[in-house]
């Protein structure tokens, strides 16, 4: 590394190198945060221009009558859609990744083919689960039907009580390859010899992976844990195709980023406000904000204590 | 004492066998759970309507054969336009983030310099932090600049969005890049930027890692699109098909086909590139 800390003035070409990024980035994405966060302690006017209304736009949106029973709908609907992709999603992955890392031929394929639906883009999938589950075409229902659960079926986006777990899976099914790569890299990480070492020492194969393995992927388990957090709590896009701006039926797939898009352009009667917008995106801030900082304490120690 | 173990070898072999029969009954569970849908609606788009309904998973022959759901999305869809100009955001973001990129890289792995270690932090908020959660004040910047309901608007936007990530890995990769090599460089005369141009060789297999993870959220973004640039002239894929599957809801034949046109051009990708791709989400993982 070239030592310039003594030159007098700051070389041109490091002006060069960081400010094309440095200018974007702050223009593009640190302003627009900063201002959003800001734009929360304000309200706009008729006449167009912002006032300061320090915590208004926050007790308004945690008490206002309107307002929140949407916030807290939202809230607890994205706390469920989280936590049915930490059971489900994270869960399967994990299995698959130590099915994929046997050796064996055709592992290549199986990981080609489950990796697949990750690839394609949320509406995309958010439309082809529309159709399989639709009454009308009927295929859920004749594929149950084959397999004698025929009587289970239901239309389970129409319904208020199963649309959100119905999408949540969906979401399941098309992320699953992220957490199964990534332990996958994490579990062919392990040296054989160590498994080997345990297995010579009269240990089985389960106990091998609970004591031996597990420990060693926590970190991996931590970073999935995380990204499915910030994933989640910024989703929008296949609640969006689904089910619409308004998350129907009864809001009952509703969750940040459509409350926040909602609130923000205003669908139908109710108007557009771009200050109570901002306070949304400031109360999903503050929530990823909190699940980073967590996974910081979390897990930054860990991975020294079992690095190898 | 010889059969006993004899036995005991021939039983471990069994239930070895049984392991490994189980593992692939599993594997190809969900292998199929994942590829059914996808093949399903390829099937049916090829199919009459009234052969999607009576055998949907039948696969489509001489009686049941029909195009009709392609010629509707091609004739009535802006398809194309949408397509085209997902290229050109995709490409035009994916090849600034990583030449800006890698000159902040570059600069922040090769010198030490006042203030170093801060930008790098500064630069790195962006991984955890969405950049979405800034859309009130990203639209009134767009529309200040008059840039909304256009390609450079989404551009902007998109190489702020990778940026972060990219820098921070690419400065981890720059920084196992020997000191030697660079100052050989110097002592021959080189300029700075002569040995960035020198560096940038070194970390191509990053560069495409990172290309691979930064360009599939881009391609596939709703949000922007709907948002900075919702315009019919400027819609990129993703909300064109979006828009068109709305619109067409009950045009079966329709929809089936807008949907297949839509997944092509990334499963062919993908397929080509699968084990390059898959490789990328670690790299993209491991920052984190």
């Amino acid at each position: 590394m070239l030592d310039i800390r003594g030159s007098r003035k700051f070389p041109f070409f490091l002006i060069v190198f960081l400010g094309p990024a440095a200018i974007c980035y702050t223009l593009f994405m640190i302003y627009p945060l900063a201002e959003s966060l800001i734009l929360s302690f304000f309200s706009v006017q008729p006449d167009n221009s912002y006032v300061f209304s320090g915590f208004a736009n926050f007790v308004k949106l945690f008490t206002d009558s309107d307002t929140a029973p949407r916030f807290w709908g939202a809230l607890k609907n994205n706390v469920l859609f989280f936590i049915i992709h930490m059971l489900v999603q994270n869960p399967i992955g994990l299995l698959l990744a130590s099915l994929l890392v046997t050796k064996g031929k055709a592992r290549g394929f199986y990981r080609t083919v489950l990796f697949m639906p990750t690839v394609l883009s949320v509406v995309i999938i958010g439309f082809i689960w529309q159709l399989i589950l639709n009454p009308l075409w009927g295929v859920a229902e004749s594929m149950m039907r084959a397999v004698g659960l025929g009587k289970l079926f239901q239309p389970w986006l129409g319904l208020p009580q199963y649309a959100l777990p119905a999408v949540a899976l969906i979401s399941v099914w098309q992320f699953i390859g992220i957490p199964m790569i990534l332990f996958y890299t994490a579990l062919i990480g392990i040296p054989d010899e160590l498994i080997e070492a345990a297995v010579v020492d009269g240990c089985t194969e389960m106990q091998a992976f609970w004591q031996i393995k597990f420990p060693l992927i926590l970190p991996t388990i931590g970073i999935v844990s995380i990204l499915t957090f910030v994933c989640n709590f910024n989703a929008f896009d296949l609640i969006y195709t689904m089910k619409g701006a308004f998350a129907g039926p009864a809001y009952s797939t509703d969750i940040m980023g459509t409350l926040f898009y909602r609130t923000f352009f205003g669908q139908q009667l109710q108007l557009g406000n771009p200050t109570m917008g901002a306070t949304v995106a400031t109360m999903m801030f503050l929530i990823i904000l909190t699940g980073v900082l967590i996974y910081m304490f979390l897990f930054q120690r860990r991975v020294k204590t079992y690095q190898l | 004492m010889m059969k006993r173990r004899a036995s005991r070898a021939s039983r471990d072999l069994a239930r070895q066998r049984f392991r490994g029969l189980l593992q692939h009954i599993i594997l190809v569970f969900f292998s199929l759970i994942a590829l059914f849908p996808i093949l399903l609606i390829l099937m049916n788009s090829f199919k009459l309507k009234k052969y999607i309904f009576a055998a949907p998973f039948a696969l489509p022959n001489v009686k049941t054969f029909s195009l009709i759901g392609y010629d509707t999305v091609l004739q009535r869809s802006n398809l194309i336009v949408n397509f085209g100009n997902s290229i050109i955001v995709t490409v035009a973001s994916l090849f600034l983030i990583l030449l800006f990129g890698s000159m902040a890289a570059f600069a922040l792995s090769g010198y030490k310099f006042r203030g170093n270690a801060f930008l790098g932090f500064y630069l790195s908020i962006g991984i955890m932090i969405p950049i979405r959660l800034g859309t009130v004040s990203l639209l009134k910047l767009m529309a200040s600049l008059e840039l909304v309901n256009t390609l450079t608007g989404l551009i902007l936007i998109y190489i702020a969005q990778g940026l972060p990530l990219t820098i921070f890995i690419l400065t981890s990769f720059m920084s196992q890049i020997p000191d030697e090599l660079k100052d050989a460089g110097r002592i021959d005369g080189a300029s700075e930027y002569r040995i960035y141009a020198l560096v940038l060789p070194l970390v191509r297999p990053a560069l495409g890692a990172i290309g691979i993870f930064t360009m599939i959220p881009i391609w596939n973004d709703l949000w922007f699109p709907l948002i900075v640039a919702p315009s019919a002239k400027t819609a990129t894929i993703t909300l064109g098909v979006q828009q068109f599957l709305g619109q067409y809801v009950s045009d079966w034949n329709a929809v089936l086909s807008a949907l297949v046109l839509a997944m092509v051009p990334v499963l062919l990708l993908y397929l080509i590139f699968s084990r390059q791709m898959i490789r990328s989400v670690t790299a993209g993982a491991i920052k984190a």
